[in-house]
Formats: structure tokens, sequence, C-alpha cells
């Protein structure tokens, strides 16, 4: 087979064909986009976001996050008089605290990302083990995992990390951070997926494999986890959404870490210092804008993810 | 299909009293007292697990919350002796474990919820309670309004013979179903309140009005409900479209559809009996499902609101550090998110006659 495929490129390269063999790797991609614009649109997004705070790391001073570094109560500015005389740039504004605000937006944005790819993570790999031990085991383990599922379901992961979080009594780094949200939230995609497995292990090429004598473990991980990849990206993505919201709810509510600048901390601060009645329009709307432009992207990404791994979803309107 | 379709036929409104007390009877026999078995066995199993959580840590938050009060000195300090007697025999701190957790599930039952550290001698029952009709008031309107107002988008946009610029509605509420409630909140403060200076910045009712039933009492807490009701509503709307968007769809190629169709039935009625009322019952698990996400989402609009529910409270109770007020919170909220998917699961039958007769 690939030989096949490459004997056809070697012939595509000898006639010359580079522009030919461009246009034929390309425009299946196209063609995708078109059908999938929004899974190119959230992609788009994100990594466009990640460019600009990527391009910020590198020749912006960062170091000005934290509090006390830049004059207070400062707006957007390019040439502000320092007190040495000097003049300095704060593009974004200071709050009132005295920390840059562009140096929290670049600093943040990542650090958010981050506790969410930690605890969509671990949610996702702790989920995958529980609705695989399930489904495919069934019986008595399945039921107690349901039942731990239902009850998990109804209580609110934020409710549990707030009584962990309190428990605990110190701050949390953002990565335990992460790790706890994940930790928490597992239970939704255990479900999800849970049902997608009850599906396929009555499928035919699940029951031809079992016949012929593949063991439970080759089943799980030759035949069932690689057609499910595409169901559990689109849940990862989902999950990584849902963990950020918790973390931003978790600091918005004042159990952060206060030493770091994620985008929920600026929120927490922006609430503290209801810096809306200050008319510091600055302080709320980066981080504001970021977590917006992160969950639509997210939200995206998802629902084209969703049409590729449910092609179902194609009949439309 | 057909299975389906016949059900439905078979449940005409022309049907007798009696045979609905019949029906209602048998559901009675086995669903609903199963269910109810599962509700207990659910709130049992999460004040389990809020049991267990504070002993894991191996810290001790009320010592440690008493310690920090001494540390600082001032007021709370000559209650110190007395308050922390009352918790060593009010929770039996010194005794084995299982007389802590069968005194803890004991008081749960008698749905005595503890006494406030921070505000020693109120009862953690006395101040949830007062600030839950706050929470339930707006939650319960604004579930409500966004629940019809989404199904009800999502319903003509999963419908081929809308109005075109109808499909030009989708993707706004889709972004706005993106963004978290309180964000939303957020900005709609500074429009409303800042800019614009129609509506109150935060709080429940003006600082200077006394809580009472007064014509002028209810506009002032109405004015100040709109803006935390817009946020919630806004950012909701679009999950219910889209879920709703979805089921109508899916009726789209439906025997009982084209039949439907084929009868020469007028647009209007094939829309509501036909498409409508097929797609509108997985909406309702939906609602069971969200109730969790749906309090949490107004927790933190209420912080940012400054609204004098539950969120404010859990605030204040976290900056406080009063663990047994945050604990009476998360077990409200648990036993009201258990209760209202099983009042939803037992009512369900009522809505779909297919499990109706099933059960039947």
């Amino acid at each position: 087979m690939t030989e096949q495929v490459s004997t056809q490129i070697d012939q595509e390269i000898s006639q010359g064909g580079w522009g030919q063999l461009k246009k034929e790797r390309l425009d299946p991609i196209k063609r995708y986009s078109l059908r999938n614009p929004s899974l190119i649109v959230g992609l788009a997004l994100l990594l466009g976001m990640l460019f600009f705070v990527g391009i910020g790391h590198v020749i912006y001073d960062t170091e000005q996050f934290r509090p006390l570094s830049a004059p207070t109560r400062l707006g957007p500015t390019l040439s502000h008089e320092m007190r040495d005389g000097t003049t300095a740039a704060f593009p974004f504004g200071t709050d009132t605290q005295g920390r840059d605000l562009l140096a929290v937006a670049i600093l943040g944005t990542p650090l958010t990302l981050r506790i969410g790819l930690i605890a969509g993570a671990v949610a996702i790999t702790l989920g995958t083990i529980a609705a695989f031990v399930a489904a495919y085991y069934r019986g008595f383990i399945d039921g107690a995992i349901r039942s731990v599922v239902d009850v998990g379901l109804a209580m609110p992961a934020l409710l549990i990390l707030i009584l962990v979080r309190i428990n605990i009594g110190r701050e949390l780094s953002t990565d335990e951070l992460g790790i706890a949200i994940g930790l928490t939230s597992w239970v939704f995609p255990a479900r999800t997926i849970r049902s997608q497995v009850l599906v396929m292990r009555e499928q035919a090429y699940v029951e031809l494999s079992r016949l012929s004598g593949t063991s439970g473990m080759g089943i799980i991980f030759k035949e069932m986890l690689p057609n499910l990849i595409p169901y559990i990206t689109a849940s990862l993505v989902g999950s990584v959404a849902g963990a950020i919201l918790a973390s931003i709810g978790l600091e918005a509510i004042g159990l952060g870490n206060l030493s770091d600048p994620t985008l929920g901390m600026t929120i927490y601060w922006n609430i503290q210092f209801s810096s809306i009645t200050l008319g510091m329009w600055w302080w709320w709307l980066p981080p504001l804008a970021a977590i917006v432009i992160v969950f639509v992207s997210l939200f995206l990404i998802s629902s084209g993810l969703d049409e590729w791994s449910n092609p179902r979803l194609r009949k439309r309107v | 299909m057909t299975e389906q379709t016949e059900a439905i036929n078979s449940v005409p409104k022309t049907k007798g009293s009696r045979s609905v007390v019949k029906i209602l009877l048998s559901i009675l026999n086995h669903f609903v007292i199963r269910r109810f078995l599962f509700f207990i066995f659910v709130v049992w199993l999460a004040s389990t697990v809020i049991f267990i959580i504070p002993r894991l840590s191996g810290q001790d938050p009320v010592k440690e919350k008493l310690l920090l009060e001494a540390q600082r000195g001032g007021a709370m300090q000559t209650g110190l002796d007395e308050m922390a007697k009352t918790y060593q025999k009010r929770f039996g701190l010194d005794q084995p474990l299982w007389v802590q957790y069968r005194n803890f599930i004991g008081d749960l039952v008698k749905l005595n919820l503890g006494v406030s550290i921070a505000f020693f001698p109120r009862t953690v029952n006395d101040i949830v309670f007062e600030s839950l009709m706050w929470t339930l008031g707006l939650m319960g309107t604004v579930t409500i309004l966004a629940f019809i107002l989404g199904t009800l988008a999502g319903a003509f946009l999963g419908w081929p013979r809308r109005p075109g610029w109808l499909q030009y509605v989708f993707m706004p509420l889709l972004t706005l179903s993106a963004i978290p409630q309180y964000l939303l909140g957020m900005i709609l403060i500074f429009i409303f309140a800042f800019k614009l200076g129609w509506l109150p910045l935060f709080g429940g009712y003006s600082p200077a009005s006394l809580p009472s039933l007064t014509f002028e009492f209810v506009v002032d807490v109405l004015r100040h409900a709109i803006l935390p009701a817009f946020a919630i509503v806004f950012s909701s709307i679009g999950f219910w479209a889209i879920g709703m968007r979805g089921m109508m769809i899916n009726t789209q190629g439906e025997d009982y559809m084209i039949q439907a169709d084929a009868k020469g039935l007028k647009g209007a009625r094939i829309f509501v009996r036909y498409a409508v009322r097929n797609a509108l019952l997985p909406q309702v698990t939906g609602l069971a499902l969200v109730l969790g996400t749906i309090i949490t989402g107004q927790v933190l609009v209420e912080r940012v609101f400054s609204y004098p529910g539950v969120g404010d409270i859990l605030f204040q109770a976290i900056r406080l550090s009063d663990f047994f007020v945050i604990r009476g919170i998360v077990i409200v909220i648990v036993l009201g998110i258990a209760l209202a998917t099983f009042l939803l699961d037992v009512l369900y039958p009522l809505l779909d006659p297919r499990i109706r007769v099933r059960n039947s």
C-alpha cells in the first residue's frame, strides 16, 4: 500500500509535477476547511492569540507583572514620564497595585491555558480508563462506576474544589490547581465515553476480533481505542474548556494563587478593587477579551471536531 | 418508529381522568419509588464525600480558624474558649470517627447544618436559607426564561421552512453561549450601570431601603435583578438553542414527519405537534444534566454583582474561612440539584407517553 503511494508520488515528481502534488495534497485540506469552517476558524483564533502572546514573551519585559513594579492606575499610554525622568510605555495601562497589565496579559493567557490542558488531560485519561473498565467488563464494576459517576454529576466540581482547597489550607500552584480540577471533572467524559464504548463493543469488527481470540486488552487497545480517538479528542477540548471555566471561577471567588498573574486572578483583582466603578476599562477588558477568545475558539474547535468524529451531524438544514 | 407514533396517538386528550389516575398509580408502584431510593443514595454518598474530604487533609479547619483569630486578637478573642468548647461538644471532635460520622449524618437528616464560626452564634441554616431565597428567586425565573426562549429559538433554527434571516441569529447565539455568565455580567454592568447609569451597579436592593412588601421595594428589587438575570439568560439561551436545533434536525427524516406532510397538514401544525413535541423531550433531560453548571455559574454571577444570594455568602465565608458555612452551602446545593433531578425524572413520564406506556 505505502509502496504504491510512494511510487505514485515518485512518478509525479519525475513528471515535474511539484505544483500538481501540492495541489493534490492541499486541495483536500482546503475543501475540508470549506465544509468545516468552525474547526479552522477556532484553530486560527487560538493559534493567533498564542502567536501574539509568544511575540510578547520575546520582545516585552514581562517581569513587571508583579505589584508595585509600575506606577498605579495608569491608563494605556506609550510615553509615561517616570519619576527618574525617563519615559516608559504601558500600552495596556497599569492597575491599582502597580502591575503592568500588558505583562500580566502576556504571562496570564498561557498560564490559564496550561491549567486547562493539565486538567483536561487528567480528566480525559481518568474518564477514558473508567469508561473502558466499566463498559468492557460490565457487571458489578460497571454498576459501581456508574453510581460514582451519577453522584459526581450531582455534585458540581467547583463546590468540591472549594471544599478541597479550603481543607488543604494553602495556596495551590497553577499545576496543582490543574491536577485538582482534573481529578474532580472526569465523571462527565467517563459517562459519555462509556456510552460510546457500549455501542462499539457490539459492532461487528469487535465481535470478529473477539471470535478470533484477541484478548480483552488487545481489543481495547487495537480495535476500540484507535476508533475512539476522534471522539476522545473532541471531549478533551470540551474538558479543557470546562477546566478553564472552573479554574477562573475558583480564582474569581478568591481561591486562586494570589501571586500568579492568570486570567482568573486578574478577574479576581478586578472584582476586588471594583475596577468597573473606577472606570478602569483597560484593566478588565484584556483578560475578558482573552477569556472570550479562548472559550469561543475552544467551542468552535469542539463543534468542528464533533463534525469530524460524528459524521451523522453532517446532516444539515 | 411506528410503535412511537402509535404510542403518541394512543394518548389522546379524550381519555377519562380515571385512566390517568390508574396510570399515575402504576407509575408510583415501580418507577417513583425506585427513583426516590436512588435520590437518597446520591444524597448519602455525596454527604459521605463531604464528610471524608476534610479528614483526608489531616487538618482541622475549625481549630485553624480559631487559632488564626486568636493570633489576630481583637473582638473575637473573648469568645474563643466558649466557642472551642461549643464546637468540641457540638461535633464531638474528640470522639471516634464513626461516632462523628453518625452525628454528621444524624444532623443532616434533621437538616441541621451547624453553627457559623465567623458569625457565631448564628446558625448556618439561618445564614444559608436567608440567602437561598434570593438565589432561588433569581435562578428559578431566569432558568425558565432561558429554557423557553432558547428552546423556541432552537426550534425555529432547526426548521427548514423558517424565514431566511433567522440563520444570522445563530452565530451570535453560539458565541454568547461560549462566554461565562459572570463575564457577560461584567460587560453588562459596564454598559448599562456604569456608562448609561440606567440600572444599579450592584446589590439586591438599594442600601438605603429596608426589605418590606411595599411597591417601591419590589420595584427596587426587580431593578437590581435585571442585569444579573440578563447575564444568565443571554449566555444560556445558546445552550438550549443548540440542543433544540439538533433535535429538530433529527426529526426531519422521521416517518411520522413524512406521514404528517403526506396527510397535508398545515406547516404550523406539523411544526408544533409533530416536530417540536418530539424534539422537546431531550431538552428536559438536558435541564436535569446542567442544573449543577447553572447553579455554580450563578454563584459567580452573584459574586460579580454582589447579589445577596448564596454566591455572595459563599464568598464571604471563604474570605473569613468559615468552614461550616461553606460546607452548609455545598450540602444545600447538592441536595437541591439531587432533588430537582429527582423531580424532573419523576415528572418526565407525564411528558413522554412512550415511557408512560412502558411503565404501565
